[in-house]
């Protein structure tokens, strides 16, 4: 089943749905019924965009579709804005090749928008040479009727590093999978993620992390906050083949459930298949503490004000560990933003 | 300054406060004693608004204001301080950064202007020192990993900067160490003035050493069974709760 092969083939039974153990609670099939025309093409220029203050090294748009190569040069530092735009209510897919080159540094900042009912994928394919680092923040403000699908597999050499921050407020449905396979050897992984949620918005954070060498070590935490009827969907799996021992890895996902009629479905998962490894993973979803609310607001700070307070306080420890500065002043922005408009 | 009368409240319909009636005028520190279960902490939250404690006869007014018709934060900015028994552990938030908010939230509740970042961070700077607090905790979420009396000595840093008039000590002295207790004290006693007045809530005789009450009042089963003066707390040290809890 493939969201891609859907949208070129402009059939709907390819799309993957409930009965794939994956994608039980992100149902494409089940809510689509015929995948719609092809984009037109894009008119005018996307809007602007959260990086764009960020001064870079090279832009990328994918407008209604296309495809995106960056190559980082060995040795050399880049930071790359790419902007992913959907406009109207057409279905497309797109395709990004990153390539990061021996010893070299990738800032990969990434923003994804929609003005309709579109219907879209993007695959990516990291391949990090030895001793590559990336750090790719993700910043998506889907349209609430939209349909968002995007897969990443990335591939990592010895000595590699794979961070990952995604900032979403979700879509009519829309994932953000990303596969890595980690080679051991001292590679280091991050994936992190926060997702704010309201009316009948959908966000899945999947990921896959396949530890197949030694001396491995991932660390991961993704948190959310959903209002209304919106659902938020982690689903975490980390596997470590036999022989990647001395893998570390760490898990944490922690939902704040804002309404009654609001939905939180999480699977972290840990395969391991190796004897000596140091793993753990802790997931809670549950209210605002009511102690600390009563505590703030004995100081004098109104509720809605505490609220805001302690939920942007509670997303912020995933936004404090974007390393990019600029990027992780965005973020913080960002979160602001949506929790004090709400 | 405090006038509570006749005042009742329940937990859960379960009656705590049931009928208690105190006077604390301006300038006057009183001291409420009392076994386990009296209602003491229920009169400290009852006082400052925390919901699931309903008011359910009498009237608690602060200079004719009452006080059980504001909201718990309205409450703080007409001057009404609570040290926590346990204070909450604020994840993420610096505190300074949840000082100057509340500072800041009560002064615009008053039609105040906000404190400017320079004269904030002087008169926290100076706080901190009188307090013997290290100023880099002060940069630290609200109390995340602070010991026992780290956590009180932050109390008595947001009581002074936020300089409150009524001030409830909920068993201050509970988790701390003489040394602690003493600057914890002094922090407290500084505070004293004809403008303000302090409800100091404890089990044990031993921080009204320090803290020296005007009055001493035994609250047993949700009322105040007996009032006197100082000597009040010597008695209740040597012979204990027993006679008041048959009283009541």
């Amino acid at each position: 089943m493939s969201v891609a092969l859907a949208i070129r083939a402009r059939d709907a039974s390819a799309l993957p749905g409930k009965r794939d153990e994956d994608w039980r609670w992100t149902d494409l099939r089940g809510l689509i019924r015929q995948v719609p025309d092809p984009s037109a093409p894009y008119v005018g220029d996307p809007p602007p965009g959260p990086f764009d203050a960020i001064e870079a090294d090279a832009v990328h748009i994918l407008a209604n579709g296309g495809r995106a190569e960056i190559d980082v040069p060995a040795g050399q530092l880049r930071t790359v804005r790419l902007r992913i735009a959907a406009q109207g209510a057409g279905a497309h897919a797109s395709q990004v090749e990153v390539r990061v080159r021996e010893g070299a540094t990738l800032r990969l900042l990434e923003s994804h928008d929609s003005d309709d009912a579109s219907l879209a994928h993007t695959a990516f394919d990291f391949h990090l040479a030895a001793g590559a680092s990336v750090e790719r923040i993700v910043v998506a403000d889907d349209h609430p009727e939209a349909v968002n699908v995007t897969q990443a597999e990335v591939r990592i050499t010895s000595g590699g590093q794979f961070a990952q921050n995604v900032f979403t407020t979700g879509a009519r449905r829309q994932r953000l999978e990303t596969g890595v396979h980690h080679p051991g050897q001292g590679a280091i992984v991050r994936l992190d993620g926060v997702y704010l949620l309201e009316g009948k918005a959908h966000a899945d954070l999947t990921t896959i992390v396949t530890h197949a060498g030694r001396d491995g070590r991932t660390e991961q935490l993704t948190k959310g906050v959903v209002r209304d009827q919106a659902r938020g969907v982690f689903q975490g799996r980390i596997v470590v083949a036999e022989g990647a021992d001395g893998t570390d890895a760490r898990m944490g996902h922690h939902a704040l459930i804002v309404s009654d009629r609001a939905e939180v479905d999480a699977k972290p998962e840990l395969e391991i298949y190796a004897d000596d490894v140091s793993c753990a993973h802790g997931n809670t979803v549950g209210a605002l503490d009511e102690d600390a609310l009563f505590y703030a607001r004995q100081r004098g700070i109104p509720e809605a004000e505490a609220r805001a307070m302690l939920t942007e306080a509670f997303v912020g420890e995933v936004v404090d560990r974007v390393a990019f500065a600029p990027a992780r002043d965005v973020a913080a922005a960002w979160v602001a933003a949506r929790l004090r408009g709400a | 300054m405090l006038s509570v009368k006749n005042l009742h409240a329940a937990v859960e319909d379960k009656e705590i406060l049931k009928g208690l009636s105190l006077e604390v005028p301006a300038g006057e520190v009183h001291a409420i004693m009392g076994p386990n279960g009296a209602g003491k902490s229920t009169l400290s939250y009852v006082l400052t608004g925390r919901e699931g404690y309903e008011v359910t006869a009498g009237s608690a007014t602060l200079d004719g204001e009452d006080l059980l018709a504001l909201e718990p934060n309205e409450r703080a900015a007409k001057g009404v301080f609570l040290s926590f028994q346990y204070p909450l552990e604020i994840p993420g938030v610096p505190a300074l950064t949840f000082i100057r908010t509340a500072l800041n939230a009560q002064r615009k509740a008053r039609g105040e202007d906000e404190i400017s970042a320079p004269e904030f961070l002087k008169l926290a700077r100076t706080k901190a020192a009188e307090l013997k607090i290290d100023f880099d905790m002060m940069k630290r979420a609200l109390n995340v990993g602070f010991s026992g009396g780290e956590k009180k000595r932050m109390e008595i840093l947001q009581m002074a900067m936020l300089s409150p008039r009524f001030l409830i000590l909920d068993e201050t002295d509970s988790g701390l160490d003489i040394d602690a207790l003493r600057i914890v004290a002094d922090g407290v006693n500084a505070m004293r003035g004809p403008d303000r007045a302090m409800l100091v809530i404890t089990h044990y005789q031993r921080l009204l050493d320090y803290i020296k009450p005007d009055r001493v009042h035994v609250l047993s089963a949700g009322r105040i069974v007996a009032s006197g003066g100082p000597e009040l707390a010597l008695e209740l040290e040597r012979e204990g709760y027993d006679k008041y809890a048959r009283a009541a």
